[in-house]
């Protein structure tokens, strides 16, 4: 397949050029994208959390890469992402016009076994990690019965909306159920915000969100006293502890919550389980990737062009409503944190098949 | 009152915002895109944002906002285009569109057929936008009224629209939609991941097909093989016959129905989850349950052009509200909107359209303008356009394969896009001879997600209300909402089941044998059973109750059919085919050589990728089934193939490749 080779023409409007291709593979030790169009594919539709991280590093990777080039933004979507994965796995282009951006509903699949799986993330060369964090709030009437620790909750039956057992809401799933709540997913809403309106309906009685949705959708409900923050799933510090979240230092981590309940232990099997798919889901949520055939020059210069965006003094500014505070990592950090989101021990992958298994039903074969 | 005392001064500081030279440039930039974009089947508002999207980061607000809106707002307007003139559902806004506007088309009135739906747009697009201005200050309670029940009762009135549109026999059209159901199931479960006729082999199955791919096999393919098979214009007569001015005068004639129609397009909208597909089909649904005289629809009745247009248009005000009031997409298009937004520093939601509210008053003003210019130069062109139907057909034919297949690749930009088209287009040809209502088939499709994972999700919580307590749960299930749409499905169905009949008249169609109706019927039957013992093997219940139960009264209600049929005569209604009768029976072409050129593209397309394949299809074509000389041929192509470059180049889209390419890497286009 060479379906990516195309060049698209910049003029705005109606006027438009096309032609052109060039799949040479550059061997100079200069990286220079002078003319050239990079296509930014990801696996995902044009709606939803990954189009707009996309979109949001996109002009500003066509301003800070050599040479100026066009960045487009391309979208692969199906088979909960595994397919444009599986697509990006057979790419060779190595003159850096490539890139794909992978997400933790691309990542579970590759840790969980998932049979659609055809790709291998030690393949990739990553040049980005984005991390994101996680917010889980209540109504304000069960908040009541919240005291730093869930011993009151065990008897209140929750429902809420899931986009599914094996996406990024199983970390949520499992902290609750850790926390012996007795929280009922109702399958199948399509966003993160669907779940929100349901919890503003009160058809939901919990919910979590991403560190932007949050900061976007549900600070405004807590100022009107419509939900109260129950905790975050924390963030990672250095050594690879669970520290709190920067974004919320006033909320506490799913881990001390843990500590404090009487149901719930921070060592064992699902203590291991959780974290390590906290890790892989959260943490370095999205990751920008070239193909493993790109040279080190373009790898450098990737590199170089996120540090740069990064260094801008209005980056901060633009990307609290897109990004939130969270850390966008590149070089020796981003290598750290793909290795974290790649791999989960045996044990954990085991505990969490199980439980999906026995708790929803849901098998991977 | 409050309400005025906010929005008046807001609503006047954005006209000053918008009403500036360079603004009201984006403005018509936008509208010339949308309108661009819109004329293209397969292609819609998300293929238009895309394209600007690159372009927003940095622009001032309310220019950036004028693009983009000016654009969403038009795509309903000039999808009309193909629906009317070519019988090509242009967009998912407008596929109730075809069923009359086509036919007016046929009878050589498809510039009144077209200016009557621009009005009907523009005033839809108006009122959506005046809604929009008030709503949005005092929406969200009553947005959030609306919780899964409410969606699943309104998802049911939709399907409720399958009893008038079933056609002659009300049992064919309960088989169409629940086939459509059927198919609407295949892929991966979306609640627990299991899979429904699909295997982990084929990966394209897995999502399931597409509702472009559908709607292209469904309507166009069988329409455009069945104009190809006469060899003269789409305008039987050859002509025009009533221009624009009609059209205009028939709107103002079925005023009251374009704002009821509009009212349902604006409260479609604003419920979020639902989508914009249905809005159509309940707009048509109502109009021919409100009109007296039923017996023009599907032959070409200027009111099944009016209703649905008034809706699509409409439907986009009222899906900014909670758009903007929640941030929560209503469609893929605001999906992409909202993403724009966001970009322009902007975050829909409560804190907007509190603090923004002039700039979030721009969003109204530049969808009135853009519907307001969009609908002009779509009017002004439509007696100019209309003349595409006085072109003999042959020569547009391989130009719509083209852009047909092309569209349907865009979907999934998998060769099983092309593979699906066929596989639906001969369903949708076999449905169109044997009289299963395709629109019935196309509403069971396209809401069968929507009504899987709202009962799904229903049941879950309202089991839980009713564990809370009795009264509990009966406050959860019969909301005063449920009850009033409940009350609407029962009129509707009543309605529908005793005047179907009369909206196909009291012609007795061609019958020709029992034989081949039959053969189709136990090949629907067969599929229908495989699918059933397939979805029985599911392990997960949430995932197989729908297909199972679905499938179950599908089958029952196929086999009475079937008992039916074999006692029936063989000159009855039952065994309609048209085939052995009427303009497809004494067509010069046959019908498998015509349909055979469309293949011959496809699977050219497998080998030889898109480009290389459609220019060798476009010769060959021109010159053998056209009798086209070799200089026409060759200009014809050229212009073709410039064109769909062009297009393509312009949106940033790829083309099919084939084996060739494989092997061999070659230059954009013929990648």
């Amino acid at each position: 397949m060479s379906v990516f080779k195309t060049t698209r023409g910049v003029a705005f409007g109606l006027a438009a050029a096309a032609a052109l291709a060039t799949p040479a593979i550059s061997n100079a030790a200069e990286f220079n994208l002078e003319g050239k169009t990079v296509e930014f594919v990801i696996p995902f539709s044009e709606s939803g959390g990954s189009a707009r991280w996309a979109n949001f590093y996109a002009p500003l990777l066509s301003e800070a890469l050599p040479g100026n080039p066009t960045v487009v933004v391309k979208y692969r979507p199906g088979a909960g992402s595994t397919k444009g994965a599986n697509w990006f796995q057979e790419q060779d282009t190595a003159d850096g016009t490539l890139i794909f951006g992978s997400s933790g509903s691309t990542q579970f699949p590759y840790l969980l076994g998932d049979p659609r799986v055809r790709y291998e993330y030690s393949d990739w060369q990553v040049v980005l990690a984005s991390g994101v964090g996680g917010v889980s709030y209540l109504p304000p009437d069960i908040a009541k019965r919240f005291d730093g620790d869930a011993d009151d909750l065990g008897d209140i039956d929750f429902i809420w909306g899931s986009q599914g057992a094996t996406r990024l809401d199983l970390v949520a799933n499992l902290a609750w159920k850790m926390l012996g709540m007795n929280v009922v997913p109702v399958f199948g809403i399509e966003g993160r915000g669907d779940g929100r309106l349901m919890f503003e309906r009160g058809e939901a009685n919990i919910d979590y969100q991403t560190s932007p949705a949050y900061l976007r959708s549900v600070v405004p409900m807590v100022e009107e006293g419509l939900a109260v923050p129950m905790m975050t799933w924390g963030s990672l510090d250095d050594d690879g502890n669970i520290v709190r979240d920067p974004t919320f230092p006033d909320i506490p981590t799913f881990k001390e919550v843990c500590e404090k309940t009487a149901a719930c232990e921070t060592k064992g099997d699902a203590w291991d389980a959780w974290k390590a798919f906290f890790i892989a889901g959260f943490p370095a949520q999205k990751m920008v990737f070239l193909p493993k055939t790109a040279p080190k020059e373009v790898v450098d210069g990737y590199e170089a062009a996120f540090k740069k965006i990064h260094a801008r003094p209005d980056f901060a500014q633009m990307a609290e409503k897109t990004l939130g505070k969270d850390p966008q990592m590149t070089g020796k950090a981003a290598d750290n944190a793909k290795k974290l989101a790649t791999t989960v021990p045996p044990s954990a992958k085991q505990f969490v098949l199980d439980w999906l298994k026995t708790d929803y039903d849901v098998t991977l074969k | 009152m409050d309400l005025f005392a906010t929005a008046l001064p807001a609503l006047g500081e954005a006209v000053s915002l918008i009403l500036q030279p360079e603004q009201l440039m984006f403005l018509f930039v936008g509208v010339l895109l949308g309108l661009s974009v819109g004329v293209f089947p397969g292609l819609g508002g998300i293929a238009g944002l895309s394209l600007v999207l690159p372009f927003i980061f940095g622009m001032d607000p309310v220019s950036g906002l004028a693009l983009m809106v000016g654009l969403i707002a038009v795509v309903p307007t000039s999808d009309t285009f193909a629906s009317v003139l070519l019988g090509i559902p242009g967009s998912t806004a407008s596929q109730a569109t075809v069923l009359d506007g086509f036919p007016l088309a046929k009878k050589g009135e498809a510039a009144r057929a077209l200016s009557a739906a621009f009005i009907s747009s523009l005033f839809g697009g108006l009122l959506g936008a005046t809604v929009l201005t008030f709503f949005i200050l005092i929406a969200r309670p009553l947005i959030l009224a609306f919780g899964l029940p409410e969606m699943l009762m309104i998802t049911i009135l939709g399907l409720s629209m399958v009893a008038i549109l079933a056609g002659r026999i009300p049992l064919k059209g309960v088989v169409a939609a629940g086939l459509g159901l059927m198919v609407g199931t295949i892929g991966e479960a979306a609640a627990g991941g299991s899979l429904r006729m699909a295997t982990y082999d084929i990966p394209y199955l897995i999502d399931g097909l597409s509702l472009v791919i559908v709607g292209l096999g469904i309507f166009a393919i069988p329409e455009i093989v069945s104009l190809l098979r006469q060899d003269r214009a789409i305008s039987k007569s050859g002509g025009l016959g009533k221009g624009w001015i009609d059209g205009v005068r028939d709107w103002w004639r079925n005023i009251w129905l374009s704002i009821r129609c509009s009212a349902i397009g604006v409260m479609v909208g604003v419920i979020p989850g639902l989508g914009g597909s249905v809005v159509d089909w309940i707009a048509y649904g109502f109009t021919v349950q409100s009109t007296k005289e039923k017996s023009g629809f599907g032959k070409g009745e200027i009111r099944g052009v009016i209703g649905p247009e008034s809706s699509n248009n409409a439907k986009e005000g009222g899906g900014l509200v909670p758009t903007l009031i929640f941030g929560i997409p209503g469609s893929g298009s605001m999906a992409v909107f909202l993403g724009g937004l966001a970009l322009l520093g902007y975050d829909p939601g409560p804190h907007m359209v509190r603090h923004n509210l002039d700039i979030t008053y721009t969003i109204v003003w530049s969808l009135a303008i853009a519907n307001v210019l969009g609908a002009g130069l779509c009017i002004a062109l439509s007696n100019q356009i209309a003349k595409l139907t006085t072109i003999r057909f042959t020569l547009v034919a391989p130009f719509l394969f083209m852009v047909i297949a092309f569209a349907a690749f865009q979907s999934r930009q998998s060769l099983g896009d092309l593979a699906a088209l066929m596989a639906v287009g001969v369903l949708g040809i076999f449905l169109r001879r044997f009289e299963f209502s395709r629109p019935a088939f196309l509403i069971g499709f396209v809401l069968s997600a929507q009504a899987e994972s709202f009962s799904n999700m229903a049941n879950q919580i309202a089991g839980a209300r009713f564990r809370q307590g009795l009264m509990d749960g009966l406050e959860y299930v019969a909301s005063p909402i449920v009850l009033v749409i409940l009350a609407l499905i029962i009129i509707s169905i009543i309605i529908g089941v005793r005047q179907a009949k009369h909206i196909l008249g009291s012609d007795t169609p061609p019958t020709g044998g029992k034989r081949a109706p039959l053969i189709f019927l136990i090949c629907i039957l067969g599929y229908l059973s495989v699918a059933w013992i397939d979805a029985l093997g599911i392990h997960r219940m949430g995932d197989k109750i729908f297909p199972v139960t679905v499938g179950a009264v599908t089958l029952v209600c196929g086999l009475a059919l079937l008992i039916q049929m074999i006692r029936a005569p063989e000159k009855h209604a039952f065994f309609a085919d048209f085939e052995r009768g009427g303009e497809d029976a004494s067509a010069p072409h046959g019908l498998w050589a015509t349909l055979g050129w469309f293949a011959f593209l496809l699977v050219l397309s497998c080998l030889l990728g898109f480009i290389l394949a459609a220019t060798i299809f476009f010769i060959t074509f021109l010159r053998i089934r056209a009798n086209v000389s070799w200089l026409r041929s060759v200009i014809l192509t050229a212009i073709a193939i410039g064109f769909i470059c062009f297009l393509a180049g312009t949106l940033g889209r790829d083309f099919p490749p084939g084996l060739l390419q494989e092997f061999v890497r070659l230059p954009w286009p013929l990648t």
